[in-house]
């Protein structure tokens, strides 16, 4: 193994290939800063990363008070000392010079500097008057998928009891919330079934629209050192773009966007034509297996070849390995839950395993993966369109068990309706029965489709808007005030990753100025408010991260994630720890339903579920006569033709999605020197064919124009399905002259410009993958080229036409195999 | 004509009806993005439900007439975008909504009944062609009324406090 790698141009460093049922060998990988010596380091403080979902474990370098580096923990579950590119390099926007570090407020139209008490004295003087004139209904929280689970939980208590509003959700409603819902719709219950292990342990690892060599690096090391073990796994791939992911598969299915239903009706069609279903598993886990090989008894690879345009041979040689897999692992993200019928597709991915009875065995599992890194805890803490604790708003005694947790009564708590999404509350914005939205931790005037819709609402006049963040970012420059937080590495707290294992990361340096960890910032907001419980005590009683954590573990306490069994204590020095974690599972749960389905049950369920097509809700009768045992629900869904097809006018297909290098809107990735050089402006991606059918070259600037806005980004050409343009998304405009949005000298950049606002009517997740578009050329190449890396999906077709993307010196990590501790440094804040 | 022909010919008028009602609230509603969306899907479950039973008529004698095949946006329909789009920012249309959500609802409703006689009618007589007919159909008008009292539950209590 190479002592030192240029991790950006090997995003993967180097192998440590393992055989099948082998544990994955250590690789401990350190960035340091240049000049720094591993042995000159005053204290090495225990962390994870918060830049993708896997949550990997690492310790940060600290000196003189400044954070210099960063190592993979060896003795980590989920890492196992590895690092991504983000995580090595990512840290290093914490100490940017343009970080806030005083609160700001609007005064004649411009943000100005203030001090903490007018900061907040202006926001809770608003949300009184608020209160009082317009009640509970008018104020509104968009939260983030970065925060740490004591300040989700803390925030799910001042908003749904402290205010009353039943306005709180978080932007993993962009990335997770389908992951979520395809969970309760099959099992009842969120929580993710399998376990990042069974990569160990598969002979097939299917990824549905899920690219995790560039969202999940490390566990994409994973299956690279399976790849080149013994007895590796095959793959089986479905993405439009060549992935690198697809360019290792034994399969790789590229089919047209917004058909994945369709795609797979005709895998389980296969799969059930062909009979290589568990019928022992069938019967006695589930219900509704009938109705699904009713419904895709037509739906052969030949009638989906024709809908998804691919061959239908190819779709019979998935459906073989996915058949006669022994241990299958399959893998969910974007390209299912962003994309057109996003949670029925997923659904059927549960259904794939429930027929084939593969689940609750190593390497037999299912991962709905996380987009955002901590979505895990709004999910489990209420802050993302849920009850905390997994606790269902239809089911009143659920309610009345969280009143007591809260001190409160029922009533108290919104529940006459689920909790509004987030789409719905900009809706509401828009009309303005919402005049208050405090915004923490996101960035939606980048993040949402359809910007100028979103900056037309951000902007009203009769809308207060706060906004909680590190920098002054487009949504912030939009605000009324803006309070200055403190983040990862500056604060303490837990969060959870994708496989429910969870990390504690520990506060490892002060935060610049006068920023402050979100958990203060809500905590004195309550006081403030002056919050009560029925009994006129204090509505929340504790004062810091540990507090806030053990707070929660009462009202985790007898949930499905129940984290009783954990403590700051036990969290430290070791590796995370999977929920449920309590007295029967003291070390945590490697995987859930080993013994079958126990969450579905009509007493015991999160949600009674909805209608895959409408989205209506169903109610607790109709769940009690279709499954009164509480079995896994097999739900079959039709295929229905995505909302907006190309057509004279826009030709192409649009695309959008996150790249190896960047993360979210960028507003620490661009910060970060080695990420930035790499990816460092939007791009278009087209495939060769059209390329040449519209004249076009490498490097051109080209237009993508659809109905709502149009983008601008220098073409890269590639082995993307013809048909289709791909644009990573969240480019934004904070390092352009305009500042938050396009401008003069500033064309349009970012990929929502031109998204159509129109998500998923199931879980509510905006749909970022089903555009159709234009494409023209502004001005030829004339010697540029494309800003996108060629160690990804945008490698260019020709291999002659871009140089590769390097990182030079100042992308050199160390990797060792051994774990080159020093024990007596090993410690926490 | 017997009392099947009157049912399927009502039936026939009920989703037709439906489908461009479905049709005229997508419009309408725009900017109320998941229902103009929502609303669009269902218009066509409507529109296929009376082709069926136009096909169903046709074979039992009554001509029920065929369903319009032009489904391409005409100047009203433009109309009604433009206006939806120009009242986005106000509060009034949410109003409307509920409205024409409970509208659709009952016109949804109507139609399960008539689905409800066809196949006590279908039973009675051993038809079996028309009880296939009502099993393929009913369920989704069920879902269609199921979908309008979803949005109905989950809007009103904003809409209805903020005014």
């Amino acid at each position: 193994m190479d002592a030192s790698v240029d991790r950006i141009a090997r995003p993967w460093g180097s192998r440590t290939p393992y055989g099948r049922h082998e544990p994955w060998p250590t690789r401990v990988d350190t960035f340091l800063e240049e000049g720094v010596d591993q042995r000159a380091v005053q204290r090495w403080v225990q962390a994870a990363s918060i830049l993708h979902s896997d949550g990997d474990a690492m310790d940060i370098a600290v000196m003189d008070g400044r954070m210099v580096g960063v190592r993979g923990r060896a003795l980590d579950r989920v890492n196992h000392g590895r690092l991504g590119p983000k995580d090595l390099f990512g840290w290093q926007a914490n100490a940017s010079a343009d970080r806030l570090t005083r609160p700001l407020v609007r005064r004649d139209g411009r943000l100005v500097e203030c001090d903490w008490d007018t900061a907040m004295e202006r926001i809770t003087g608003r949300s009184r008057e608020l209160l009082d004139e317009r009640g509970p209904g008018s104020i509104g929280f968009y939260t983030t998928g970065q925060l740490y689970l004591e300040e989700y939980y803390t925030l799910a208590v001042l908003a749904r009891a402290g205010i009353g509003t039943n306005h709180l959700d978080g932007n993993t409603r962009l990335c997770t919330s389908t992951a979520a819902e395809a969970l309760k719709e099959s099992f009842g219950c969120d929580g993710q079934p399998g376990s990042y292990d069974d990569i160990d342990h598969a002979d097939v690892i299917a990824l549905f629209g899920h690219n995790i060599a560039e969202t999940q690096p490390v566990q994409w090391m994973r299956i690279l050192d399976r790849l080149e073990g013994a007895d590796p796994p095959r793959l089986v791939c479905v993405d439009p773009r060549p992935t690198q992911v697809a360019r290792r598969a034994a399969v790789h299915l590229a089919p047209r966007v917004g058909t994945n239903v369709a795609l797979l009706n005709a895998l389980l069609h296969e799969i059930i034509r062909t009979d290589r279903v568990d019928h022992h598993y069938i019967e006695a886990h589930t219900v509704g297996f009938d109705e699904l090989a009713s419904r895709v008894k037509d739906c052969t690879p030949d009638w989906a070849a024709g809908i998804c345009d691919v061959p239908a041979a190819r779709i019979g040689e998935a459906a073989e390995i996915l058949g006669t897999a022994d241990r299958l692992l399959s893998t969910v993200l974007q390209g299912v839950y962003q994309s057109h019928q996003a949670t029925a597709a997923a659904v059927q991915i549960n259904n794939l395993h429930l027929i084939r009875g593969m689940l609750g065995r190593p390497g037999a599992g299912i991962l709905q993966m996380n987009g955002q890194p901590t979505a895990q805890n709004t999910r489990e803490c209420g802050a993302n369109g849920d009850l905390p604790g997994f606790r269902n708003w239809q089911n009143d005694s659920h309610v009345a068990d969280l009143a007591k947790v809260w001190n409160v009564e029922p009533e108290t708590i919104p529940h006459y309706a689920p909790p509004t999404h987030a789409m719905q509350m900009f809706r509401y914005a828009e009309q303005g029965s919402i005049r208050m939205l405090w915004i923490s931790g996101t960035n939606p005037a980048v993040s949402l489709p359809e910007l100028s819709r979103i900056r037309s609402i951000l902007s009203q006049e009769r809308l207060f808007v706060v906004v909680q963040d590190l920098f002054l970012t487009e949504t912030a420059q939009l605000a009324d005030v803006v309070l200055p937080a403190a983040t990862w590495g500056e604060k303490t707290g837990t969060f959870t990753n994708a496989d429910r294992t969870v990390h504690l990361s520990d506060k490892a340096v002060d935060p610049p100025g006068e920023a402050r960890p979100d958990l203060d910032i809500f905590l004195d907001y309550a006081a403030r408010m002056d919050f009560r419980d029925k009994d006129g005590g204090p509505l929340i009683t504790w004062r810091d991260p540990q507090s806030a954590f053990e707070a929660w573990k009462r009202c985790s306490a007898g949930r499905p994630c129940d984290y009783t069994g954990l403590t700051y204590d036990r969290l430290r020095g070791g590796t995370g720890i999977q929920w449920p974690c309590n007295a029967e599972a003291p070390d945590g749960t490697g995987r859930l339903y080993t013994d079958g389905i126990d969450r579905a049950h009509p007493d015991v369920c999160e949600s009674y579920g909805k209608d895959l097509v409408t989205g209506a809700t169903q109610e607790v009768v109709e769940y009690r006569s279709l499954n009164p045992d509480g079995k896994a629900m097999i739900k079959a869904a039709g295929y229905l033709p995505p909302h907006e097809a190309p057509d004279d006018e826009y030709p192409f297909q649009l695309t959008t999605g996150r790249t190896l290098y960047h993360f979210h809107t960028r507003t620490k990735t661009g910060r970060a020197p080695q990420l930035n050089a790499a990816a460092p402006d939007v791009w278009v991606e087209a495939a060769g064919s059209d390329a040449a059918g519209l004249g076009l070259k490498e490097g051109d600037l080209v237009e993508v124009t659809t109905p709502r806005g149009a983008v601008r980004g220098r073409l890269r050409v590639t082995d993307i399905r013809p048909g289709l343009l791909f644009v990573p998304f969240h480019y934004g405009y904070w390092d352009t002259k305009a500042g938050h949005a396009p401008d003069g000298d500033t064309p349009a950049r970012a990929a929502n410009e031109t998204t159509v606002t129109d998500w998923d009517p199931v879980s509510k997740q905006p749909l970022f993958k089903t555009a159709a578009a234009a494409l023209r050329r502004v001005e030829h190449a004339d010697g540029n080229t494309a800003p996108a890396p060629t160690t990804t999906a945008s490698a260019p077709n020709r291999t002659d036409a871009v140089p590769a993307t390097t990182g030079g010196p100042s992308a050199l990590a160390a990797q060792s195999a051994d774990a080159g501790r020093d024990h007596r440094k090993e410690g926490t804040a | 004509m017997n009392g099947v022909d009157l049912v399927l010919r009502a039936l026939h008028h009920g989703e037709q009806h439906l489908a461009k009602e479905l049709t005229t609230v997508a419009e309408r509603h725009r900017t109320d993005h998941e229902v103009h969306h929502v609303a669009t899907d269902l218009a066509h479950w409507s529109r296929e439900h009376a082709q069926r039973l136009a096909d169903t008529g046709q074979d039992r004698g009554p001509h029920l007439g065929n369903p319009p095949t032009d489904h391409s946006p005409g100047l009203l329909s433009a109309m009604r975008e433009k206006a939806a789009q120009a009242l986005g920012h106000r509060p009034e249309p949410a109003l409307l909504l509920l409205r024409d959500l409970r509208d659709l609802h009952l016109a949804a409703a109507q139609n399960s009944l008539y689905w409800e006689m066809l196949a006590q009618a279908a039973q009675a007589t051993r038809d079996d062609d028309l009880l296939a007919l009502v099993s393929a159909c009913h369920p989704q008008t069920l879902r269609q009324m199921r979908w309008t009292n979803t949005m109905i539950k989950n809007l009103s209590p904003q809409v209805l406090s903020s005014l």
